[in-house]
């Protein structure tokens, strides 16, 4: 399935104009099945010479040029790989092979309550995570009540966490996460959580990001919100990108190929 | 101001990660700050346990040693400073692994520098050791002992013991993120090495045993005699000492750094 390629870039260096570019990006796992647990088995093995290594590919040659000021759509299956392709961008994970070249500040939201301390109140997580976030004490106390009032979790700012609704911690996470205007955003299903009222307030809060020139990367399951919020949109499958180019055209072809997998499936069952 | 990042073009793992330790100092005060303040925040009690905690140790070890050896001089002074040394150095590496492995779990799903965690344990644990100077400085005007110029020189006796503890702090925050029995290991490691070492027996008793190779052979009775010399006997030591100190404890810490930096790409891997 071959598509517009505006993103499977034929560059070999970034351009002026890049804000993230990836070059035949390939990431091995060790497979689980291989990995020692206890460092007792690890010495045991060694010294058997017992150690073998076997991996499997979540990304596969992965070429990508993503634009300043782009909101890129990034769908797939279950255990495609879109998860992998996030934390290789966000400096998490560096990839076993090829190049990763980010031009600008990052502001990563890759799971809900990553950074989060269930014991400490909202507002004492709020200072936590921006702190991760790499933001000075003196950034922070200015966006304090900025973040508080855009999170709209009222009085449960002084509740400790644990005591949040998943919706809630959602809130709180994308309103430090957006708190800064980033370069570049990076939403690994976050939005699915929110309700209407709220995906609206980030849907708005990244237009404004846009037009600001920041990059939006958006991964999500629902091809809806994929379709309002993103110009263009990769597909990825057994970590290799198999489509790319416009939001449309994209999902097209994704949906056509989920429904025909589904009709194989139903055929069998009936 | 740009920032470009290039996995082309990292300089060495080592290197790499002393400048994103400069970009992010805020990150380290405030871990430091929430160690501490974490510390000292469930009791109003707590820095005084900081300061009674080795008091207490030092005397239950005065009351038993002194029916079994012949106490030496100033034996109350030496067992404080040996255990506030040791504490310090065996508290700091085995909380260094336990925030690693918490942050080890957070490193897979946002960037930080990976040394944060161990290194502001390591720093919280030396503001503790200050702390727990004031119940020494009791002992001393207890016990007659006065603080000579020497003394002085303590802040550099202080950076071998960073060094040295932040050192095997990457070495074994390393070993606990891939195989989390080390965790269960290490203190077990501890107390044997705590008995090895001349914190709670007298130093006569080391000497005996095969010419005092136990001591030579283990860097953390340099660290503790530095401090002895320049509290308790109140002279300047030999050159022969400090160069013996700083390589031990500065030759481990650039070993754990760069195992650890070496490692640290995998952790994200390892989940
Ligand atoms: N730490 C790991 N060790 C081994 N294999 C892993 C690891 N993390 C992910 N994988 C594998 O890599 C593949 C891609 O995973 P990834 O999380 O990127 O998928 P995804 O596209 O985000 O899926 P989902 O839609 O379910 O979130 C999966 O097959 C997964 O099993
Ligand atoms: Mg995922």
């Amino acid at each position: 399935m071959i598509l517009h390629t505006t993103h499977n870039s034929t560059n070999n260096e970034p351009q002026q104009d890049s804000a993230i570019f990836l070059k035949d990006v390939s990431v091995h796992y060790r497979l689980p099945s291989e990995t020692i647990k206890t460092f007792k088995e690890y010495m045991i093995r060694l010294v058997k010479r017992e150690i073998e290594r076997r991996s499997f590919s979540a990304l596969k040659n992965i070429n990508l040029d993503v634009k300043k000021g782009e909101i890129l759509g990034i769908i797939g299956r279950n255990g495609a790989g879109k998860s992998t392709l996030m934390k290789v961008i966000s400096k998490v994970l560096i990839p076993s092979e090829g190049r990763v070249w980010i031009n600008g500040q990052i502001s990563p939201l890759l799971q809900l309550g990553a950074g989060f301390h269930p014991e400490l109140t909202g507002r004492e997580n709020i200072y936590l995570n921006a702190t991760l976030l790499g933001h000075s004490h003196n950034q922070i106390e200015q966006k304090l009540n900025n973040i508080i009032e855009f999170a709209e979790i009222g009085d449960f700012i002084e509740a400790p966490l644990r005591t949040y609704s998943s919706g809630m911690r959602a809130r709180l996470g994308f309103s430090v996460a957006t708190a800064w205007k980033p370069d570049i955003l990076l939403l690994d299903e976050v939005l699915s959580v929110g309700d209407v009222a709220f995906r609206e307030k980030c849907v708005d809060r990244m237009s404004y990001f846009r037009d600001q020139g920041s990059t939006v990367l958006i991964v999500s399951h629902s091809i809806e919100s994929v379709q309002e919020t993103c110009q263009n949109t990769i597909w990825l499958d057994k970590g290799e990108i198999v489509g790319s180019g416009e939001t449309v055209h994209v999902c097209d072809a994704y949906q056509k190929e989920m429904q025909r997998k589904k009709s194989k499936i139903d055929g069998k069952l009936f | 101001m740009t920032t470009i990042y290039d996995s082309a073009k990292r300089k060495h793992p080592a290197i790499e990660e002393l400048i994103a330790l400069w970009r992010y100092r805020d990150l380290i005060y405030q871990l430091v700050r929430r160690d501490i303040v974490a510390r000292y925040k469930r009791s109003i009690l707590g820095v005084a346990w900081t300061m009674l905690n080795p008091l207490g140790t030092m005397l239950i070890m005065v009351i038993v040693f002194s029916k079994v050896f012949n106490r030496p001089d100033n034996y109350a002074g030496y067992v404080l400073s040996g255990i506030i040394c040791w504490s310090t150095f065996s508290q700091s590496t085995n909380m260094s692994m336990r925030s690693m492995v918490w942050g080890s779990r957070l490193l897979n799903q946002i960037y930080v520098p990976k040394t944060s965690f161990v290194l502001s344990t390591v720093l919280a644990g030396m503001v503790n050791f200050v702390l727990s100077l004031v119940p020494l400085f009791l002992i001393f005007a207890f016990s007659g002992v006065q603080l000579r110029p020497s003394a002085l020189l303590l802040p550099i006796q202080m950076i071998f013991l960073f060094s040295f503890s932040l050192g095997v702090a990457l070495l074994v925050s390393t070993l606990a993120v891939f195989f989390p029995d080390v965790a269960d290991l290490y203190p077990v490691l501890l107390t044997a090495w705590m008995y090895l070492t001349p914190i709670i027996m007298p130093l006569e008793f080391y000497q005996e045993i095969l010419d005092g190779l136990l001591l030579y052979i283990n860097p953390f009775y340099y660290i503790v005699n530095l401090f002895r010399i320049l509290m308790l006997d109140g002279f300047v030591p030999h050159l022969q000492t400090w160069i013996a100190t700083g390589v031990s404890s500065f030759g481990i810490l650039i070993i754990g750094w760069i195992f650890f930096t070496l490692k640290a790409d995998d952790f994200a891997y390892n989940t």
